[in-house]
C-alpha cells in the first residue's frame, strides 16, 4: 500500500497541469473562479481543446477511442481540472449517453455519434424524468408508437438540464404500454430540431434558468435512432444511472468549496478579528474537512479496487448521498460566513462583463443562490431517500 | 397561568388572519414583490385603519396599549403570507426605539403619523465589518455647531428606500466595539449628503447601502442620551427578534401545510408518498420542529418585557436559536419532499425557504445566539 504517486503518476500530473494552463482561456478560468455564469459557448470552447487532447471522454476505455486512463490517471484528471478552476465537464454526452451508445448500440450507431462527443461538436442532453415520473421513473408516461419506418413521440420530459442548449436528446420512451412497467421502456435518440419539440424554461428558486421542460407533439424518429432493443431500454437506463453515480459525489469540486470557504472566513470580520478565529465556526470548517476527507478516501477506496479488476462494491453506493450532503454543508457555511451580506439579491452580478458594483466583498451575493440552488443535490440523480433504499435493499439484503 | 388569548387578542389574530387571506393569495404576493417598492400603499394604509401599527404602543403615546403579545400574533400572521409591508423595521425597530428613547417633541412628531401610516422608518445599525455586534459601529458623528455631522457606511438597510426617516446608529466617541459612546440620530431620509444604493433582497423585501457623508442635523435628531444608546439599540432588536420569530412560526406552519399537503397529494409507485415511513418520520420531525418554535416565541413574548435585563436578553436568544434551527430543519426538509418542485421558483415552498433562511441571518444567526445565551446563562 502506497499514498504516494508513482514517478508516471507525478509525470502525468505535470503533463496535466501544464495543458489545462495552456489551454483553458482566461476568460473561462475567470468565470469559473468568480462564480459566473457560463455560457454555450464557454463549455464547447474548452470541451473542444479537452476533445483534440483525447481527453473529453476521459473516463471511456481505448478501444471506443478513450485515454484508458487508470483509476489514478481519473482522480489525478479531475482534481487538477477542478484546482485550475475549468468548467465541469458536462456529462449527457461524455459520461452517460456515449458508454451507453459503445456498449449497447450497433456499429453503424457507433460511428455516427461517438465521434462528436468525442470532439464536442455536438450538445447532448437528457430525457428521464417526467412530471409523474421522478423517483419512480420506470412509471414514465412518454410513448413513441411505431409507424412504418419511423416512432411517433408524444409525451413530455422535465428536470432536462440545459436543454435549451442541445443538439440532441436521449429520452427513455414507452413503446409497449401493456407490458409491465420496465419492460416496456425503449432508449431513443431524438434530433432536438425535429418539428414537434417545444422547450419551456423552469426558473429556479435562485432566479436562474439551467432545467427546462421539453415537449413532443407527435416527433417523427427514425426507427434506427433506437439503442438497443426495443423494450428493453431499462437496460440501458439502468447501467447509465450506475456510471451516473460514479463521479456524483464531486469531491474535487467540494475540495475547492473548503478552500474558499477559508478564504472567506479569513477576509470576513467577527468582533475586529478574522472569522476563521472564532472558535465555533473553526470547528465547524474542520468538521466539514473532515467530512470532506473521508468522502476522498473512499472513493480512492473505490479507485484502487477497480485498478485491480474489482467491481465497485457497497462502499460506492453512498457516495452520493453524502457528497451531495457535503456540497449543501459548504454552502450553508459559506453562507453563514457572509452574514447579512448573504441578503442582497444582485442576479445582474452573475454574468460576466455586468457594469453592476457588488454590495459589500464580491463573493457575497453567491453565497444566498447556491445555497438554494445546492438543495437540489440530494434530490437530483435519484434523491438520496431513493439512494438510501437501494443500499438497504441491494447492499444489506433487508 | 394562562397561556390563551383574550377575546380581543382572538379578533386580532382573525382580522390577521382574513388580511392575509384576502391580500396575500400566492400570486398576489408574487405581484407585490414585483412592484417598485416591493409593497402596496393600500396594504399600509389597511393596517393603520385596523389599529395594527399602533397596538403595541401605550395610549399616551397615541397607541393602543397593547405589547408583545400583540405583535406577536399579527406578526405570525405575516409570516404565513410572506407578507412584504415594512412592519417590523417601521412599527417594532423605529417606532419602539422611539416610543423607548425619544424626547415628547419626537413622540409628537414621530409616533402618531406612523401610527396613522403616513411615516416610515428604517433602522440604520450593520457595517461592513459588524457581523452581528451591535456596538461594532464605526460611522461617526462629530460636533458642528449645536448638532452634528454624520459620515460613514451603513449597509442591508431594510426600508431604507421607502423611509422617511433613518434612525442611525453612530459613534460619538469611543473606539471601535465599545459600547459605550454610540448614539442614535433621526435624520430624513431625503438630507444633504445620503447616498443610497437599492436592491431587493433575496427574500424580495427592498434594502439599502447608504453613505452619509457630511451630513448634517441639529441636536434636536439626537434619539436618547448622547453616548449612550447600546442599551436602547440591544433592547429594540430584542424586540424584533421577538417579531422575526413570530413571522418564523407563521412561515414554518405554512410550508409544513405545503409539505403534507404535497405527500398526500403526490404519487409515486402507485401510492401517495406520504405512505413511505422515511417521509412520515420527518413530516412528524417537521411538526416538532414548529410546535418548539412556537413554544419558544411565546415564552419570548412573555418575557421580553421584563424587568431583569438577562431575563429579557436570554428570552430573545433562546427564542432565535431555536427558530433558526427549526427554520432550517422545515425548509431544507419541505425543499427535500417536494423533490425538483421545491427548488423552483414556481412553488410558494421556495419563497418560505428563502424567508426562513434570511430570519436565520438577521440580527445574528442560530451559531451567534447560542453563544450569547451560553454566556448569559453560565454568568448566572
Amino acid at each position: 500500500m502506497d499514498l504516494a504517486f508513482t514517478p508516471e503518476e507525478q509525470k502525468f500530473s505535470d503533463e496535466v497541469r501544464a495543458f489545462v494552463r495552456a489551454n483553458l482561456a482566461t476568460d473561462i478560468r475567470d468565470k469559473v473562479k468568480n462564480g459566473k455564469h457560463l455560457i454555450r459557448d464557454d463549455y464547447m470552447r474548452w470541451q473542444q481543446a479537452l476533445g483534440k487532447q483525447g481527453w473529453l471522454v476521459y473516463t471511456w476505455p481505448k478501444k471506443h477511442g478513450g485515454p484508458g486512463f487508470t483509476p489514478a490517471e481519473r482522480y489525478i484528471f479531475e482534481n487538477i481540472c477542478a484546482e485550475e478552476y475549468a468548467p465541469g465537464i458536462i456529462p449527457f454526452g461524455t459520461k452517460m449517453v456515449g458508454p451507453v451508445i459503445y456498449t449497447f448500440g450497433n456499429d453503424e450507431q457507433k460511428a455516427k455519434y461517438l465521434e462528436p462527443i468525442r470532439k464536442s461538436t455536438v450538445w447532448w442532453c437528457q430525457g428521464y424524468s417526467e412530471p409523474g415520473s421522478g423517483s419512480d421513473l420506470a412509471s414514465l408516461r412518454t410513448k413513441a408508437e411505431k409507424q412504418g419506418d419511423h416512432y411517433i413521440v408524444n409525451g413530455s420530459k422535465t428536470w432536462n438540464t440545459m436543454g435549451h442548449w442541445a443538439d440532441w436528446i436521449f429520452c427513455l420512451v414507452r413503446t409497449d404500454p401493456k407490458a409491465k412497467p420496465q419492460e416496456g421502456i425503449s432508449f431513443l435518440l431524438i434530433d432536438m430540431k425535429t418539428p414537434g419539440i417545444t422547450v419551456k424554461p423552469i426558473i429556479m428558486a435562485d432566479g436562474g434558468h439551467e432545467v427546462n421542460e421539453v415537449f413532443f407533439d407527435n416527433v417523427k424518429v427514425p426507427l434506427t435512432n433506437l439503442i438497443g432493443k426495443e423494450n428493453e431500454g431499462w437496460t440501458c437506463a439502468k447501467f447509465l444511472l450506475a456510471n451516473e453515480r460514479l463521479g456524483i459525489a464531486a469531491v474535487p469540486q467540494s475540495k475547492r468549496g473548503v478552500a474558499a470557504l477559508k478564504d472567506i472566513a479569513r477576509a470576513e470580520q467577527d468582533n475586529g478579528k478574522p472569522l476563521i478565529e472564532n472558535q465555533s465556526f473553526a470547528e465547524k470548517i474542520a468538521d466539514l474537512e473532515i467530512q470532506v476527507t473521508a468522502l476522498e478516501y473512499t472513493e480512492l477506496r473505490v479507485l484502487s479496487s477497480m485498478a485491480h479488476g474489482g467491481q465497485p462494491g457497497p462502499e460506492v453506493s453512498g457516495l452520493k448521498v453524502r457528497g451531495s450532503e457535503i456540497q449543501q454543508r459548504i454552502t450553508e457555511l459559506t453562507m453563514e460566513a457572509v452574514g447579512e451580506y448573504a441578503a442582497p439579491y444582485l442576479p445582474g452580478l452573475l454574468w460576466q462583463g455586468s457594469n453592476e458594483e457588488p454590495v459589500g466583498p464580491a463573493y457575497a451575493h453567491l453565497a444566498a443562490p447556491r445555497y438554494f440552488n445546492t438543495r437540489k443535490t440530494t434530490i437530483y440523480g435519484g434523491s438520496n431517500e431513493i439512494q438510501k433504499g437501494i443500499i438497504s435493499k441491494m447492499v444489506l439484503g433487508l | 397561568m394562562d397561556l390563551s388569548l383574550s377575546d380581543e387578542q382572538k379578533q386580532l389574530q382573525d382580522a390577521a388572519e382574513r388580511f392575509v387571506r384576502d391580500k396575500y393569495a400566492f400570486e398576489n404576493r408574487r405581484k407585490i414583490a414585483a412592484t417598485e417598492k416591493g409593497w402596496l400603499t393600500e396594504n399600509w394604509a389597511q393596517m393603520a385603519e385596523l389599529g395594527w401599527l399602533g397596538m403595541a404602543f401605550s395610549e399616551e403615546d397615541g397607541g393602543y396599549g397593547g405589547g408583545p403579545i400583540e405583535t406577536m400574533i399579527v406578526m405570525e400572521q405575516f409570516g404565513k403570507g410572506l407578507v412584504l409591508e415594512p412592519f417590523l423595521p417601521t412599527v417594532v425597530l423605529g417606532g419602539g426605539m422611539i416610543a423607548k428613547a425619544g424626547s415628547k417633541a419626537q413622540k409628537e412628531a414621530l409616533l402618531p403619523p406612523m401610527i396613522e401610516g403616513k411615516k416610515q422608518f428604517a433602522f440604520a445599525w450593520l457595517e461592513r465589518q459588524s457581523r452581528y455586534n451591535l456596538a461594532d459601529v464605526s460611522l461617526k458623528a462629530t460636533k458642528e455647531g449645536n448638532g452634528w455631522s454624520l459620515s460613514g457606511h451603513k449597509g442591508v438597510v431594510y426600508n431604507a428606500p421607502s423611509a422617511d426617516h433613518i434612525i442611525v446608529l453612530a459613534r460619538t466617541s469611543g473606539s471601535a466595539r465599545e459600547e459605550k459612546g454610540l448614539t442614535l440620530f433621526v435624520v430624513d431620509a431625503k438630507a444633504k449628503g445620503i447616498t443610497r444604493r437599492d436592491y431587493p433582497t433575496q427574500d424580495a423585501l427592498r434594502a439599502s447601502e447608504l453613505t452619509f457623508d457630511k451630513v448634517s442635523v441639529g441636536a434636536d435628531a439626537v434619539l436618547g442620551k448622547v453616548d449612550d444608546a447600546f442599551g436602547v439599540v440591544e433592547d429594540a432588536v430584542d424586540h424584533a427578534i421577538v417579531a422575526l420569530c413570530a413571522e418564523a412560526t407563521g412561515c414554518m406552519d405554512a410550508i409544513n401545510a405545503a409539505t403534507l399537503e404535497y405527500i398526500k397529494t403526490r404519487k409515486q409507485f402507485g401510492v401517495p408518498i406520504g405512505k413511505f415511513q422515511v417521509l412520515q418520520h420527518r413530516m412528524v420531525d417537521c411538526f416538532t420542529n414548529a410546535q418548539e418554535a412556537r413554544s419558544m416565541t411565546l415564552m419570548a413574548s412573555l418575557k421580553i418585557d421584563d424587568k431583569d435585563s438577562v431575563v429579557r436578553r436570554k428570552a430573545a436568544s433562546g427564542a432565535k436559536v431555536q427558530i433558526g434551527k427549526s427554520g432550517k430543519f422545515c425548509g431544507q426538509s419541505a425543499v427535500q419532499m417536494h423533490g425538483g418542485m421545491g427548488v423552483t421558483d414556481e412553488l410558494s415552498v421556495s419563497h418560505y425557504f428563502k424567508r426562513l433562511t434570511m430570519i436565520d441571518l438577521m440580527f445574528g444567526n442560530q451559531q451567534h445566539h447560542l453563544t450569547r445565551y451560553s454566556n448569559l446563562a453560565m454568568a448566572a
